[in-house]
Order: structure tokens, then C-alpha cells, then sequence
């Protein structure tokens, strides 16, 4: 009864939880004031703005006396420049992002455009544009920083490093997980049994679970933080994406046995003069479609998520004149809830798919062939 | 965005509509057909999905 008990109680805050999020998601468009907001193309460079990475944490911003207030927290800057590592905290920019404030640390000047540090040439004092608005006076500099989506990544990280562990260590004393735990064990369950199991084959999907498990909760804690106001954009970055897709494709390289080779280089069974043709599909296939068709589906679907929920929000500024501040408000509450709960659902999807794959594509490269 | 841009963005949802609407009604049919083998159809069927989805987004993405 007490298990029972205690077992209702964590689906329960499971559930709690994931409504927080869903509700927590709307926030940063009550919090935007409609006096500054409310021209199309505003809403446009908000939703291009939150797309990109950026170097500090923009939560809100407001106009009071005249001035434009922002609401966020800065993120160090740490940049290789021609005299070697520089660092400091992104709130010397004081937000500017079209190279107005110059930032001096160690005799060398930085500016930020765009999201890109750049570092002023010797004797110059403040940026020059060309008529195409590049600058002229500066170049950029090696960006190392802790940006946003850095920051969500090594939180990511470590969130999962403690989660898991202590998952880990529970199984050393009972067979059974108590806590959150409970939540997290049909979870890496239901990744062995039903993605890697079927797909890999039973002799060696063993090898490649800690993979598979690993880049499963990386994308799917990811995405769910996509969902808070915080304004992460982690898995809607190309660069991230890349990075898990060649991931993948190193492994089922390196992993890929002699009748896997043999079926991409020397495909048996058809004429020779084929064979070249079908090599060169195929090698096309192993190194570009297959990593390309990871990494574009995952940035596209969290991006083009991200814009939805956006837009639909921006619907309480943009449609205010033709409906009423009441009518547009309602309209966007009610389209932004339900956009964002099938959110919620894409975040799980799209994680599940990426680890599909993935483990279809080592599953074909492991696969062993009856010879006849 | 100009109109041809939106009539493109119009084409491709069609088409991935088209799609996406062969591939969940041939899944249903084959579930209603072999009930038992529900998990195995609604795999294949997403993974065939994702496929198109990434195809469409890939377009729209190139159109834009």
C-alpha cells in the first residue's frame, strides 16, 4: 500500500512538473510590454533574436523614464584574440549588439555585432561601416565562450551526470530505484528494449546503449528546456545538431563490419559495371545523407517550433487593433496552449527518432549476413 | 516573403500532407488488418514519417 502510495505520488509530481513547464512557456510574452512590441517587423527580429545564440541570458526587457530596462544575466565572454586568451563578463556590453559599446581589457578593444565579438584594429576608436554594414576597423576574434547554448549544454550535462549516477548507485543496494529514479528507469528501459534491441540485433546492441541512452535524454532534456522561459535554444542550433549527427556517423563507421564495407564499396549480386555507380550511392549515402538527414530534421523541428509558439504568441500584439487587447490575448493564450503541449510531445518525438535512427543505421552496419 | 515563396511553402505542405496522410492511413489499415501487430507498424510508420518530415523541412528551409 505504501509503495502503491508513494508511486502515485511521483507520476503525480511528474505530471506537476511537466505542467509547470507547459505553463511556464507563455511567460516571456506577458512579460514583454506591448508599448514597444507591436509593429510586425519587432516581432520578426524578436523571434530571429531568440533563434541565435547569444552571450548572456535576456529575460525581459521594459521602458521606464524613457529607458530601455533589460532583465537577464550575463555569461562570461571568453575570446583567443592576437594577444592570446581574454575574459570578461558579457554585461559590459550592456546589451548592445550594433557595435556602439567598446569593451577595453589588456590595451585590446572588443565590440559585439550581430552575436559576434569582434576586436577593434590598432588606433581605432570605434567601428566603421562599410555601405553593407560589415565592419571595416575590425575583425573577429576565436569565440570560446560560455554562451547561452553552452551553458545549457554543460547544465545538461551535469544534470544527467547526477541524475544517472545516483540511479546507478541505487542498483547496487536494491533492484528497484526509489525517488526519481522511479521516473528514469522505464524510460532507459523502454530505450534498450524497444530502440536498440530490435534494431541492433541481439548480439551487440549491448556495445551501443550507453550511446544511444545518453544522446536520447541529451536531446530530450534539451528540448524540454527549449520549452521554459529561459529562452533556450540549444537543439535548434546547427552547430549542436552537426555535432550529434557526427557523433553518429563515427560510430557506425568505426562499428561497421566487413559485410557492411563490402556492401558499400562492391555490392554482390549485381552486374560489374553497377558496381562503381552503386559504390558511389552508397558512399554518398554512409558519409552526407545519412548525418545530413539527422541533423537538418532535428534543427528544423525545434526551430520551426520555437517560431510557432512564438508567433502564435506575438498574435496578442500583432492582431490587438482588429480584435481588442482582450480578443487577441485569449486568441494567442488558448492557440500558444495547445501549440505548446503538442510541443511538449514533438520534444519526446523528435529525441526518440534521432535515437531510432541512429540505431538503424549502427544496426545495418553491425548486421551479420548468412552466406550461402 | 514574397508569393512565390509562399506559393512554394503552400506546395510543399501539400505534398507533405499527401504523404503524411498515405503513410497514417496505410498504417491504419494495416492495424486494423493485424491488430497484433500494432508496435511494429506504428514503428516503421514513424520512422517513414520523420523521413518525409525531414524531406519537407529541408524544402521549406531551402525556400526561405
Amino acid at each position: 500500500m505504501k509503495i502503491a502510495q508513494k508511486s502515485i505520488k511521483t507520476y503525480l509530481f511528474a505530471l506537476l512538473a511537466l505542467l509547470s513547464l507547459t505553463l511556464q512557456a507563455k511567460e516571456p510574452a506577458n512579460s514583454h510590454d506591448a508599448g514597444e512590441v507591436d509593429t510586425k517587423e519587432e516581432v520578426k527580429d524578436y523571434i530571429v533574436h531568440h533563434l541565435k545564440d547569444s552571450h548572456d541570458f535576456h529575460l525581459f526587457s521594459y521602458t521606464s523614464d524613457g529607458q530601455r530596462k533589460h532583465v537577464g544575466f550575463p555569461l562570461p565572454v571568453i575570446v583567443w584574440s592576437s594577444e592570446g586568451l581574454v575574459t570578461f563578463m558579457s554585461s559590459e556590453f550592456h546589451h548592445d549588439d550594433n557595435g556602439h559599446v567598446i569593451v577595453e581589457k589588456g590595451g585590446l578593444k572588443f565590440t559585439k555585432i550581430h552575436s559576434k565579438i569582434y576586436e577593434l584594429e590598432e588606433g581605432a576608436a570605434e567601428v566603421a561601416f562599410d555601405a553593407d554594414h560589415h565592419a571595416t576597423n575590425a575583425h573577429k576574434v576565436l569565440d570560446l565562450s560560455i554562451t547561452k547554448s553552452v551553458f545549457g549544454v554543460l547544465l545538461v550535462g551535469l544534470l544527467m551526470f547526477l541524475g544517472f549516477s545516483s540511479l546507478a548507485k541505487q542498483y547496487k543496494k536494491k533492484q528497484v530505484p526509489t525517488g526519481f529514479g522511479r521516473v528514469l528507469e522505464p524510460l532507459v528501459l523502454y530505450v534498450r528494449d524497444e530502440i536498440a534491441r530490435p534494431n541492433i540485433g541481439e548480439k551487440h546492441y549491448r556495445r551501443f546503449t550507453g550511446y544511444l541512452l545518453t544522446v536520447f535524454f541529451f536531446i530530450w532534456i534539451l528540448n524540454l528546456l527549449g520549452l521554459t522561459p529561459l529562452g533556450f535554444n540549444v537543439t535548434g542550433q546547427l552547430a549542436v545538431t552537426a555535432c550529434l549527427a557526427i557523433f553518429t556517423l563515427i560510430i557506425y563507421t568505426a562499428s561497421g563490419n566487413k559485410d557492411y564495407w563490402g556492401h558499400v564499396l562492391w555490392m554482390p549480386g549485381v552486374p560489374v559495371f553497377v558496381k562503381p555507380v552503386l559504390a558511389i550511392i552508397e558512399l554518398a549515402g554512409h558519409f552526407l545523407i545519412k548525418p545530413f538527414s539527422l541533423l537538418v530534421r532535428l534543427f528544423a523541428n525545434i526551430s520551426a517550433g520555437h517560431i510557432v509558439v512564438m508567433s502564435l504568441i506575438a498574435i496578442m500584439f500583432t492582431l490587438k487593433s482588429e480584435l481588442t487587447v482582450v480578443g487577441a490575448t485569449g486568441l494567442s493564450l488558448v492557440l500558444s496552449f495547445f501549440i505548446t503541449l503538442i510541443e511538449v510531445l514533438v520534444a519526446f518525438l523528435q529525441a526518440y527518432i534521432f535515437t531510432m535512427l541512429s540505431a538503424l543505421f549502427i544496426g545495418m552496419a553491425v548486421e551479420e549476413h548468412d552466406h550461402h | 516573403m514574397t508569393v512565390p515563396n509562399l506559393v512554394g511553402a503552400g506546395l510543399i505542405v501539400i505534398g507533405a500532407g499527401i504523404g503524411l496522410g498515405k503513410i497514417g492511413g496505410s498504417a491504419m489499415e494495416g492495424i486494423a488488418r493485424q491488430p497484433e501487430a500494432t508496435g511494429k507498424i506504428q514503428t516503421a510508420m514513424i520512422i517513414i514519417a520523420a523521413l518525409l518530415e525531414g524531406l519537407a523541412f529541408g524544402a521549406l528551409f531551402l525556400g526561405n
